[in-house]
């Protein structure tokens, strides 16, 4: 198709689909279990539907299937163009979508079945764990094979977040999941107490440093420079934070376990660093924003810039409230609360999905060889519809978040609770209807987003340009 | 030497290597390099018209 001569943009095809039909997917599963908290019912009592089931089946989804394919697909398309070179090995360049693919309906069949490791975003049992394994492996040798064979000389700064965060969650992946087989879909880690525990925030939180965070600085350092027409901000910050950031994520982790059996000076310096954390990400997001500055007018009339700008403020604020959150006596209010889900989707949402959903809208055109896409009203429409969603998400758990961990420590002056827990629970029962509705709003904005692309696609090649110029409707 | 000299040595290597790496990033021998990598991204498909088509849009 639209393959500038020697690129291999059909994997690229393969994986941006994927990452839109599986983000409708994780999506609607976690709208499902959103509504579960408001009705309870809703699980049919059927063990398969179960919240406890279906809530790892969600951030898998989410984060593995719909970030991870939107990950691989564009580091495929920024490593091809900025190398100026085909990607190496086309057989593991499909082993690595196939292989993906298996992965993720694998893990969509044994989650629901009740088949886990417990381990908080890495559920998976053995066998799976093993075949991602493999399949990460195949992963760093295409992109790293492809840099190898490069022609231009300097390896661009988005190919060294993408390259920081293969080797990191290769790493993390394969240490975490170390594990005793006892049969088929059973198996025991070999750490065990505080150690184990320490691993898997180790992991959990370099999970969302490197995956949810690295991964997506590389997204952000192609996409939008590109989308402005202007390097970006300045290119020594992208070096020097890109540095910091890699250093300091690795120590974080102890920031999940305070307040634990976690040894203390372990959870200080958990908070330590998780707060010098501020600078390296704040690098970031000034340095993606103040690539606009001086052309401020685009954000008006470009909405796939206001998407890729707009995850840059989040990003801004969930990197600002989550060292907040670190602080050991802020984390004594929040921690177990609605705040933490609410700080999350502040990041996964707003940041994640926007910065992926711009970088799909301002690529795919080009993948299928069109000027734009079918509908850029709609792109605006999507914007706004999940901007609400966001807002209403964040603020309802905000809200039910501090009132929870107020409820909870409340004591009357014998020292006895104020509430009982189911006291806090009810009250919290408004705020989880205001965040269902924000769910629903953001996944409405993906179907929009799911027909636009399709219509994109079916738009003929020669008329593409035709289309583009008339006046569309939404 | 006890663990506590030996972390603080440890933190001071660091430093001083972040140090280094800033004033590498920053030394004015790197901004002619620095200057070519950061326009990568807008050499790589040049190409592709409707980018001058694109940027006349954004002005109106």
């Amino acid at each position: 198709m639209a393959d500038t001569p020697n690129y291999n943009d059909t994997v690229v095809r393969q994986f941006t689909i994927m990452t839109v039909i599986w983000g409708i997917v994780g999506m609607t599963v976690g709208v499902f279990i959103a509504a579960q908290l408001y009705w309870p019912a809703l699980n049919f009592d059927l063990p398969w539907l179960t919240f406890s089931r279906l809530r790892p089946l969600h951030t898998n989804a989410v984060i593995f299937a719909f970030g991870g394919s939107a990950l691989i697909g564009t580091s495929y398309y920024v490593v091809q163009r900025t190398c100026g070179v085909r990607l190496f090995s086309e057989t593991l360049t499909k082993f690595t979508f196939w292989g993906w693919q298996i992965v993720i309906v694998a893990v969509a069949i044994t989650l629901p079945l009740g088949i886990t490791q417990s381990k908080e975003y890495a559920e998976p049992e053995w066998p799976i764990d093993i075949l991602i394994a493999a399949v990460w492996i195949a992963y760093a040798i295409v992109f790293f094979g492809t840099i190898a064979k490069r022609k231009v000389k300097h390896i661009y700064v988005a190919n060294w977040f993408y390259g920081a965060f293969i080797i990191a969650v290769a790493l993390l992946h394969i240490v975490n999941n170390i594990a005793i087989p006892v049969s088929l879909w059973k198996s025991y880690p070999v750490y065990s107490g505080a150690v184990d525990a320490m691993v898997q925030w180790w992991y959990g939180h370099n999970a969302v440093g490197f995956f949810l965070t690295a991964g997506f600085l590389g997204m952000m350092y192609y996409y939008v420079p590109k989308q402005v027409h202007r390097p970006i901000f300045s290119y020594r910050l992208s070096v020097v934070h890109f540095w910091a950031l890699i250093s300091i994520y690795m120590w974080a982790g102890p920031h999940h376990l305070h307040w634990t059996a976690l040894p203390e000076w372990a959870q200080s310096l958990g908070m330590v660093f998780s707060l010098i954390l501020l600078a390296p990400s704040w690098g970031g997001m000034i340095n993606g924003i103040m690539t606009l500055s001086g052309a401020w007018h685009k954000l008006r009339d470009d909405p796939i810039l206001r998407f890729l700008i707009v995850s840059l403020s989040f990003y801004g604020m969930s990197t600002f409230e989550g060292p907040m959150m670190s602080v050991k006596t802020v984390n004594a209010l929040s921690h177990y609360t609605d705040w933490t889900i609410g700080h999350v989707h502040s990041g996964a949402l707003g940041w994640v999905a926007f910065i992926t959903i711009g970088s799909i809208y301002a690529m795919l055109p080009k993948l299928y060889g069109k000027k734009e896409m079918y509908s850029v009203p709609a792109i605006n429409t999507h914007f706004w519809v999940s901007t609400i969603g966001v807002v209403l998400y964040i603020a309802s758990m905000w809200i039910a978040g501090v009132m929870q961990g107020l409820m909870w420590r409340a004591t009357n002056p014998d020292g006895t609770l104020t509430y009982t827990f189911i006291e806090a629970l009810a009250a919290t029962y408004p705020y989880y209807a205001v965040r269902l509705l924000g769910g629903v709003l953001f996944l409405t904005g993906m179907v929009i987003m799911a027909w636009n692309v399709v219509m994109t696609i079916r738009t003929e090649p020669g008329t593409a340009k035709a289309a583009a110029a008339e006046p569309k409707t939404a | 030497m006890d663990l506590g000299t030996l972390s603080g040595l440890v933190t001071l290597a660091l430093m001083i290597i972040f140090i280094g790496i800033v004033i590498w990033a920053y030394s004015s021998k790197r901004k002619k390099d620095f200057d070519e990598a950061a326009r990568l991204p807008l050499d790589a498909e040049q190409n592709n018209t409707s980018e001058s088509e694109r940027e006349g849009k954004g002005h109106e």
